[in-house]
């Protein structure tokens, strides 16, 4: 979690210091980010952003409209139209760690943003954008490949040391 | 006995068809209109953004203290067993939702997961004799297991077979299905567990008109990626929980031949008869009786009377 903060400070700092930022690719960017905010049935996620920026290109695909360069989803670029760079550029910084929560389902219920209403929640965020790329591009599938289970995660699935010992439900029809 | 005029006779029946008519047209009005209440909760589904993680399944298995299962929650060979009658896997007395695979012609499988639909107006309430489900006003349709004298109507009733049956217990054999985790969380404004766990936000939770919405906008705003229909928006009557799907849905086997009726509206029409023919029918065939036997009733009444004064002559 300190990390995260941590890296995530490094990126606001960058965010606001350098303002041309539009040139992404020639910013002094963080090379790992350490994506811990969710540890709970999985450990926390090594991203190697570095390798990243050089897959994708463009970094839109991750920051949106946050780092400089207007959003090019049509929709996005309708009020995202400007090369101004946000102070917050992490994942977790707009999309809720707790999306469930009772006070953040009203607030997101009385947002009035045309499509901000429909913003996944930081695992959805992380998952649909990570994982559907991955599908796409041929990147790893695997649920550890990018996370270890951890302890509470193997009790949760009954999985490993917790594994069925068999004469479970014996009904299914 | 009072004597029955013919005036009295034909105003007392009258009214007594009014009151039928009016009681029973006043219910066929309520049929099939009720969307919901307003503060109904729901969920959306959205069918592409599933992987087949089952996830949900464990999240639905330790909230809700079910057995262990037969196989670890990771195990994805469940999605090749094949069940009785050459069908996947369903809900069951453990299990009360289930994510299947489909396998389609062209693409990727699709994923879809299955659990009580919670219908505005559910067929295994109406079908519950001893009035054990209820439909709560936050849209979860739940059931008090202990006036549940396991007739399994309610199994029959349910138009997308939910309903499962404790056949594993000897002593208290009862019903058991998906509850929509209402005692524990939906109460509380939260959203059922699996909603919660689900990594790829396949499930969105909130009230029912505003997830509407957005189903309509993820249609309108991503053309070629969904089939333009939401899935229990106008089947049955309207279910709280709404599916979005990328391939025709009865590619992954959701039933697309149900009405837009509830299930009720199918018996309503008669059933609101029976309290009028059984206030009506006796009065009325009682007058036709007494009417048509009047005169014989003298006849007897002279015959009998003429039969005593000549026995005590």
């Amino acid at each position: 979690m300190k990390s995260f903060k941590g890296i995530t400070l490094i990126l606001v700092v960058l965010a606001v210091s350098l303002p041309f930022s539009g040139m992404a690719r020639n910013l002094d960017l963080p090379d790992t980010v350490i994506l811990d905010k969710l540890v709970n049935l999985y450990q926390g996620a090594e991203f190697d952003h570095e390798m990243h920026t050089e897959i994708a290109e463009d970094c839109t695909l991750c920051h949106h409209h946050s780092v400089g360069i207007p959003a090019t989803d049509e929709k996005c670029a309708r009020c995202h139209n400007t090369e101004s760079v946000l102070e917050r550029v992490a994942c977790g910084d707009c999309h809720a760690v707790e999306p469930f929560s009772a006070q953040y389902l009203s607030e997101k219920e009385a947002e009035t943003g045309l499509y901000h209403v429909d913003k996944p929640g930081l695992k959805a965020a992380y998952h649909l954008n990570c994982l559907n790329c991955h599908v796409e591009m041929g990147g790893p599938e695997g649920c550890e490949d990018c996370h270890e289970r951890t302890e509470l995660g193997d009790a949760f699935y009954r999985s490993g040391s917790y594994a069925p010992k068999g004469g479970g439900r014996g009904s299914a029809h | 006995m009072e004597k029955i005029t013919r005036r009295k006779f034909l105003s007392v029946s009258l009214a007594g068809a009014a009151v039928g008519a009016l009681s029973a047209s006043g219910q066929a009005l309520g049929a099939g209109n009720f969307m919901g209440y307003p503060e109904g909760m729901g969920v959306l589904v959205d069918l592409t953004r599933c992987i087949g993680c089952r996830t949900c399944e464990a999240a639905c298995n330790r909230e809700q203290h079910l057995p262990e299962p037969a196989l670890p929650f990771d195990d994805m060979s469940v999605f090749d067993e094949i069940h009785h009658g050459g069908q996947k896997r369903r809900t069951d007395e453990n299990a009360f939702t289930v994510v299947n695979r489909y396998d389609q012609a062209q693409g990727k499988p699709v994923y879809r997961k299955i659990q009580c639909n919670h219908c505005n107006e559910p067929a295994c309430l109406t079908s519950c004799f001893v009035n054990a489900y209820t439909k709560t006003r936050e849209g979860a349709v739940i059931y008090n297991s202990k006036v549940c004298v396991g007739c399994r109507n309610c199994m029959v009733a349910c138009p997308f077979r939910i309903p499962a049956y404790a056949y594993s217990s000897a002593l208290n054999p009862v019903i058991r299905k998906c509850i929509f985790c209402y005692d524990t969380r939906l109460k509380y404004g939260k959203p059922p567990a699996c909603v919660e766990a689900c990594p790829q936000g396949v499930m969105t939770f909130g009230h029912k008109q505003n997830i509407l919405k957005i189903g309509r906008e993820r249609i309108r705003t991503n053309p070629g990626r969904y089939i333009d229909h939401i899935y229990g928006e106008t089947e049955v009557g309207g279910t709280a929980w709404m599916y979005l799907s990328g391939v025709p849905f009865e590619d992954v086997n959701f039933d697309v031949s149900l009405q837009k009726e509830p299930i009720l509206a199918n018996a309503q029409a008669f059933l609101s008869q029976v309290p009028m023919v059984l206030a009506i029918w006796p009065a009325l065939f009682l007058g036709f009786h007494r009417l048509s036997t009047k005169g014989n009733e003298d006849v007897d009444e002279n015959i009998k009377s003429s039969n005593r004064e000549e026995s005590q002559s």
